[in-house]
């Protein structure tokens, strides 16, 4: 194993959503590590919970319907859940800064780009108003946008430099660790790779950890580390990325690589969608959650719950029936 | 800027020539002959045409409507009185002022009421705070301004003996015409400023402010309100409409002497000249608001700055003002 | 998503209006407005039969009389029941509400079906004529009709109906527009259906959640239009007990007698109150997305 620090440490973090009196179970017991300069890609269908971690982590859930429950986030030494509003605010866009899914509606209409950069500077470094915009135009420049255009609005930007300028905004005061809520897939494939790309160099320029929250597996096996798949709120499987794309365990997990087209038009390796639907998260039943929707339940894997488990060096895996698994693929 | 201005002002005169056509033409159909209201039943055939042909009223709609809107916008000339003679744009000139002043104080103490109630009602949605705020406004919404202006009478001027009944001598005979007149106003911009923070709270950018780390106030302030302060500009720019059309009202109970009761006294007389030049001269005003509204709007929302640098005719007042 | 949505309606039109229902009930300040409002209703049609006098019926013997068991709300300086003309202005004030706000459905609707349907310059030409028609305040328009058409209770409802007809007619036309462009009304098209049919199975219903909600919403709106007509001496004429115009002849004894002016202001402020909280309700019902 690396020898590298923790940045940070996710404990049995549970997160719950309060609507029309039901409450939604988004995020069940769930624990990762992120160590410095390192990249964790969080893979899973839309709603299994992925971008309500990253919002936790920031302290910016949804209020008052959304709430941590239970668990801690320790960052630098310090429970992010427990410090004050006040501390948390100073870690925010500062040490820690998210890129969010959809450019289109993360940027404030009505305030120039440059303001919007030079806003999260200015809360979080002593500069003056000129060496902030100084340094706002030099982080536009950075991700290839002319510092000229540092008074334009964010509707005279197309999706592709729009995103550019949230990561610009996001990456203002070099922070040691980057949520990236699917940071392309409002994005065109072309402006996809530009971009992805962009995000690796600015990563290693700046020694930034990265959280990156995504469903293209592709962007996965290009960009992470490590691997968490996702399912229904719970951490499913945890592996390094080749250990898990060479030696994937869990029948979703499984599922997730067969639904991925394959252009070598093999007939019998074409396509292959998971049957059914992720189970209401207002109503999670007990036992394997993927129950409903894996070839190789049983009772059993219903009636228990079941605990994340070491199938050998450090690749975890919630599944009773590893083997049989195995055996099948 | 100065484009957009220009090419609003422009905008504005077949809007008005339009307004002047629709005023003139009701006041044309209306039945009863001016020169009988004026001569009294009594008069006799001859004086009647007389009469007429001095007021110009035997010649057709179209050059009848032509010489208007000719001495109307060319030397701002709205006729003279049936009953004293006295040219109405004089008389305009003295009342506009404290019909202005009137519907302008209001309409400044609604938005300090209306915008803090409205954002404070959206910051704690579905609680009491929210709730009763909002039941408030309704309230407020429900009452016949004229009543409201009354039940202040008889509690502030009669009852208590606190503030003049009528009149505008001294600044405190503003404090009952300015309140009665703004409850109404505060209580719409309180509605439409919840709704329309509401609305930007849900948004992404709100998120992203928060996200750098900004102060939850701030975050309030210059996000949420800022973006949301665009319909709400609309709903105060319509209510300065309301608002002239309350201060004829309120001028009338408190004897203030506005276009209100100018008009609401020809009224009652059928003195025609009087009520189409106040209601050409207040749509004017109104045209002006809206025009102003529009400049407003291009200030703070750089998208519809956007749209007329692209030839584009329609401010987004329209556009809400539709989707009111 | 929208076409679906509107098929969708019309397939389930018993299953939505439940929906709709059951949401509503939910809303304690909207139920408690309908029923006011139908509490309302029924004074109106068993006016005579509720009233303790007349409305005309003068006593100049008994006149300013206090609350007591023979008039409890005293009389008003002509001697007349305070409670009986309340009474029957409840007659005044729903016809008011209902009929200016028929006229003006059925007026700004038939604009925005032309201006909607037809679009190019019918169009152009019918909103450029709603832009001049809104830049005169509302208020005033009403005003001015309602000189020309002359003092009256009746004349009141006319002129308050036609100077609103402008919020309707852009609710039909901007939900025909959006009909318009969908490929539903190409296929309806392809089958022959009529413009006329085209119209009134899909645009209409599709306008009908914002058209209700407006509705719902400019009775209350009109009762304190026609209110104002009458404070300036337009709207209901003596001895037709009008809440408005009551409190207009209150307001000359306001100094010995506040009574009349109070009376007839709460039971304005009621019944208006109660259409805008059922207006209210019914905008959240009908649509959710706005409520959150």
């Amino acid at each position: 194993m690396k020898e590298a620090e923790k940045l940070l440490t996710i404990n049995d973090l549970t997160v719950e959503f309060t609507s029309d009196r039901e409450i939604i179970q988004a995020v069940n017991h769930v624990s990762l590590e992120i160590y410095k300069g390192e990249t964790l890609g969080l893979v899973g269908e839309t709603g299994a919970g992925k971008t309500t971690i990253a919002k936790s982590i920031l302290r910016i859930l949804p209020k008052p319907q959304g709430r941590t429950k239970s668990g801690s986030i320790i960052f630098d030494g310090a429970d992010l859940l427990s410090i004050s509003e006040h501390e948390m605010r100073k870690i925010r866009g500062n040490k820690i800064s998210m890129i969010f899914q959809d450019p289109m509606s993360a940027l404030n209409p009505v305030v120039s780009v440059g303001k919007q950069i030079s806003e999260a500077i200015m809360l979080h470094q002593k500069l003056s108003k000129k060496e902030t915009k100084e340094l706002a135009i030099k982080m536009l420049e950075m991700v290839g946008i002319p510092g000229a255009r540092y008074d334009e609005y964010p509707h005279q930007f197309s999706g592709g430099m729009k995103q550019r300028v949230i990561i610009a905004m996001a990456l203002a005061c070099r922070p040691e660790l980057l949520l990236a809520d699917e940071p392309t897939t409002a994005l065109d494939v072309t402006i996809q790779a530009q971009v992805l790309e962009m995000m690796a160099k600015l990563k290693e320029e700046l020694k930034t950890s990265m959280l990156l929250i995504t469903h293209d597996l592709g962007i996965v096996a290009e960009t992470c580390d490590k691997v968490a798949v996702i399912y229904a709120g719970e951490i499913i499987e945890y592996a390094g990325v080749e250990e898990i794309f060479d030696n994937p365990v869990h029948p979703y997990t499984l599922g997730l690589f067969g639904s991925l087209p394959s252009a070598d038009g093999d007939k019998e390796k074409r396509l292959k969608p998971i049957n059914g639907m992720m189970p209401n998260p207002a109503r999670l039943p007990g036992g394997c959650k993927f129950a409903e929707r894996c070839p190789h339940a049983s009772e059993e894997c219903r009636s228990n719950e079941i605990e994340l488990a070491d199938t050998g060096e450090g690749h975890l895996v919630r599944c009773m029936k590893c083997s049989l698994v195995k055996e099948a693929r | 800027m100065i484009n957009y201005i220009v090419k609003r002002l422009l905008l504005m005169i077949p809007v008005l020539l339009g307004v002047s056509l629709l005023v003139f033409t009701i006041m044309y159909f209306t039945p009863g002959d001016p020169a009988i209201i004026i001569l009294g039943p009594s008069a006799t055939q001859e004086s009647i045409a007389q009469t007429k042909q001095e007021l110009g009223l035997d010649k057709p709609f179209g050059e009848r409507y032509l010489e208007y809107i000719g001495n109307a916008f060319l030397r701002f000339d709205l006729g003279k009185s049936f009953f004293t003679g006295r040219s109405v744009s004089d008389e305009v000139l003295i009342r506009l002022p404290y019909t202005l002043k009137l519907a302008g104080l209001a309409i400044l103490c609604s938005l300090i009421i209306g915008i803090p109630a409205g954002a404070t009602a959206a910051m704690n949605q579905n609680t009491w705070k929210d709730n009763a705020t909002m039941f408030g406004a309704l309230f407020f919404l429900s009452m016949p301004a004229f009543w409201f202006a009354l039940v202040l009478v008889m509690i502030f001027s009669i009852n208590l003996k606190l503030l003049p009944v009528v009149g505008i001598e001294t600044w405190t005979g503003y404090i009952l015409p300015v309140i009665s007149m703004s409850v109404g106003g505060a209580a719409g911009i309180a509605r439409q400023t919840r709704s329309s923070m509401l609305e930007v709270i849900r948004q992404d950018y709100v998120t992203t402010a928060r996200a750098k780390g900004q102060k939850e106030r701030l975050v309030v302030i210059g996000h949420i309100l800022r973006n949301g302060l665009i319909p709400i500009v609309v709903v105060a720019g319509n209510s300065m409409g309301t608002m002239m059309g309350g201060a004829l009202i309120a001028e009338t109970i408190f004897s203030i002497p506005g276009m209100g009761s100018y008009m609401v006294n020809a009224i009652s007389k059928r003195d025609y000249p009087v009520v189409q030049g106040g209601v050409l001269v207040i749509a004017v005003c109104f045209s002006l608001i809206m025009l102003l509204v529009d400049i407003v709007l291009a200030f703070v929302d750089p998208r519809i700055r956007a749209q007329f640098s692209s030839k584009k005719k329609k401010g987004s007042a329209a556009k809400w003002k539709a989707a009111a | 998503m929208e076409s679906s949505g509107v098929i969708a309606a019309e397939a389930k039109k018993e299953s939505n209006i439940s929906i709709v229902w059951r949401r509503l009930r939910k809303n304690k300040l909207a139920v408690a407005g309908l029923i006011i409002i139908s509490l309302l209703i029924l004074i109106a049609i068993f006016a005579p039969l509720i009233a303790p006098y007349d409305y005309a019926e003068q006593d100049l013997t008994n006149t300013f009389a206090p609350p007591s068991r023979e008039h409890l709300l005293g009389t008003d300086d002509l001697g007349r029941d305070e409670l009986s003309r309340l009474i029957y202005g409840t007659r005044q004030s729903l016809q008011i509400g209902v009929f200016s706000v028929a006229i003006a459905t059925v007026l700004g609707t038939t604009l925005g079906v032309f201006a909607g349907f037809y679009g190019g310059k019918v169009d152009i030409l019918l909103m450029r004529f709603l832009d001049i028609y809104q830049s005169v305040p509302g208020l005033l328009l009403s005003i001015a009709l309602a000189t020309s058409l002359g003092p009256g209770l009746n004349n009141a409802i006319i002129a308050i109906g036609v100077s609103t007809m402008s919020v309707y007619a852009r609710i039909i036309r901007a939900s025909l527009l959006k009909v318009r462009s969908m490929e539903y009304i190409e296929a309806a098209r392809a089958i022959n259906a009529t413009d006329f049919r085209i119209v009134m199975k899909y645009a209409l219903p599709n306008a009908i959640a914002p058209l209700l909600i407006s509705i719902t919403m400019n009775i209350g709106n009109s009762i304190l239009a026609a209110s104002m007509l009458s404070f300036i001496g337009l709207g209901a004429q003596p001895p037709v007990a009008e809440w408005g115009a009551m409190l207009t002849a209150g307001k000359d004894f306001i100094r010995i007698h506040g009574s009349l002016i109070t009376y007839p202001g709460i039971a304005m402020v009621i019944s208006v109150l109660s259409f805008n909280l059922l207006g209210d309700g019914l905008r959240d019902a009908l649509d959710p997305r706005l409520k959150n």
